[in-house]
């Protein structure tokens, strides 16, 4: 085992990992964080989608142990005092969901998308999003949801 | 899926990564992991000790080298695609860089990775080959340099030697056009096939993803055209040579055709009539 200190949606934690353990598994099962879901598991669907500094990665995809001393945001970290983060916002207006299943993924990736590209055109939208797939929406209401998201 | 047990130390120094890497048969470096985590999810690699240089912050550079480029073997994809001075100076790179998986993958994976993995399908290796980078590694009796030509020796097999550590790739300032055409069925997914075109002193370099063990020079292209072949006759001639697989996203004979139509669109890109 070893000890990892990290920030996790603001807060400081330490975790006792095993270095061949997830980071997705250290959020779900030791921290109990499991808004970040599992969809593959092979590094395809981007439903594990967390912010690492800010960007999103593929938390399916990263050891516990590479997060040591890193920041980490989870779909439970974007909200601010009870109101919704501008982006599930507009997920929630603009009915970008339908079982809600990679929604966390989506959101948290289309939040790396305007942190680096605030005003994306729509085809920037669906080329950012390649990595998350979608088994119920087709897709067109969360391109809409992350056109109002920029706008708003 | 959850990978075999393994020891984990962080390397501070490439110094401290070449010790670490002695200490075990099957130590294996770890940079992004996001080739090599996926293969230990599945288990198809059971390294004993990963030797984590995803620390080492100051591999991680895209710098001004005089007539060429300088990368640090730690630059990630994402900021390969976003440097100014590569974009400027080497667009090639920065377009290819772009190519890479999805923006997780890119958020992620490092260009050293991609080019020490040595998949024949990855983007960056033939990008580089086309470019006829340099390759700096360092190992225990210290640093060599390595040209893409001889880079890549089998199906993930490079000439980097057990103990070694791939630190810099430096590529030419590019003076005429490039063009990387990558093809393939679902959207961050490897090339069936893909293509990379590097102008360089009125010559031509031609260079294919997955058409062969190995990332390959398209040499009978390059021979067309420098004997004045146009554009049609020479990428006609880009299967030669080669020896595409057949899988799940395409037959070989499929891959020869893609290979001579993506040949064509890649040069008229490049060479603008
Ligand atoms: C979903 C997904 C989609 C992808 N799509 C593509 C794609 O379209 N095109 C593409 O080209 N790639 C793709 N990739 C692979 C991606 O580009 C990887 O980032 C890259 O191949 C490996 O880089 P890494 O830093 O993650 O290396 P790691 O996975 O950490 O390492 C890969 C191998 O290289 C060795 N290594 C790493 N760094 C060094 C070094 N400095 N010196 C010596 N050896 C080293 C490791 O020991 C290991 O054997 C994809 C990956 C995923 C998960
Ligand atoms: S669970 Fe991580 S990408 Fe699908
Ligand atoms: S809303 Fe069901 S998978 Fe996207």
């Amino acid at each position: 085992m070893r000890r990892i200190s990290f920030t996790v949606n603001g807060a400081a934690r330490e975790v006792d990992v095993e270095p061949r353990e997830l980071l997705v598994y250290v959020l779900r099962e030791r921290l109990g964080l499991t808004g970040t879901n599992v969809g593959c598991d092979t590094s395809s669907c981007g439903s594990c989608t967390v912010l690492v500094s800010g960007e999103s990665v593929k938390s399916c995809t990263m050891l516990g142990v590479q997060a040591d001393g890193l920041d980490v945001t989870t779909i439970e970290g974007l909200a601010t005092g009870g109101a919704l983060h501008p982006v599930q916002q507009a997920f929630h207006e603009h009915h970008g969901l339908q079982c809600g299943f990679c929604t966390p993924g989506m959101v948290l990736a289309s939040v790396s998308l305007l942190a680096e590209t605030p005003s994306p055109s729509e085809a920037e939208i669906r080329e950012a999003l390649e990595g998350n797939l979608c088994r119920c929406t087709g897709y067109h209401n969360i391109v809409r949801a992350v056109q109002a998201a920029a706008s708003a | 899926m959850i990978p075999a047990r393994f020891d984990y130390e962080v390397a501070g120094s490439v110094e401290e990564a070449v010790r670490l890497l002695g200490e075990s048969d099957d130590a294996k470096l770890l940079a992004g992991g996001h080739s090599l985590l996926p293969l230990m999810r599945l288990r198809f690699a059971q390294p004993s000790l990963l030797v984590d240089i995803g620390r080492l912050s100051d591999l991680a550079y895209v710098r001004d080298a005089g007539d060429r480029v300088a990368i640090g073997a730690l630059t990630r994809h994402h900021d390969l695609t976003t440097s100014d001075l590569l974009a400027r100076a080497c667009p090639l790179l920065a377009f290819t860089a772009g190519q890479v998986g999805d923006p997780q993958v890119r958020h992620r994976g490092t260009i050293g990775g991609s080019v020490a993995h040595g998949d024949p399908a990855s983007d960056l290796p033939a990008a580089l080959l086309a470019l006829d980078a340099e390759l700096v590694a360092t190992g225990p009796g210290g640093e060599r340099t390595i040209p893409a030509a001889d880079f890549f020796r089998g199906f993930l097999e490079t000439a980097l030697a057990p103990q070694e550590l791939l630190t810099e790739i430096r590529v030419p300032k590019l003076g005429g056009g490039s063009a990387y055409v990558k093809f393939n069925r679902r959207a961050q997914d490897w090339a069936t096939v893909a293509v990379a075109v590097a102008v360089t002193n009125g010559g031509a370099r031609v260079a294919l993803a997955n058409m062969g063990p190995t990332p390959l020079r398209a040499t009978a292209v390059e021979a067309a055209l420098a004997g004045g072949a146009g554009l049609d006759e020479a990428a006609a001639a880009a299967a030669e040579g080669t020896s595409p697989p057949s899988d799940t996203n395409g037959s070989a004979d499929y891959r020869r055709h893609l290979a001579t139509v993506l040949t064509r669109r890649a040069l008229e890109k490049a060479l603008p009539a």
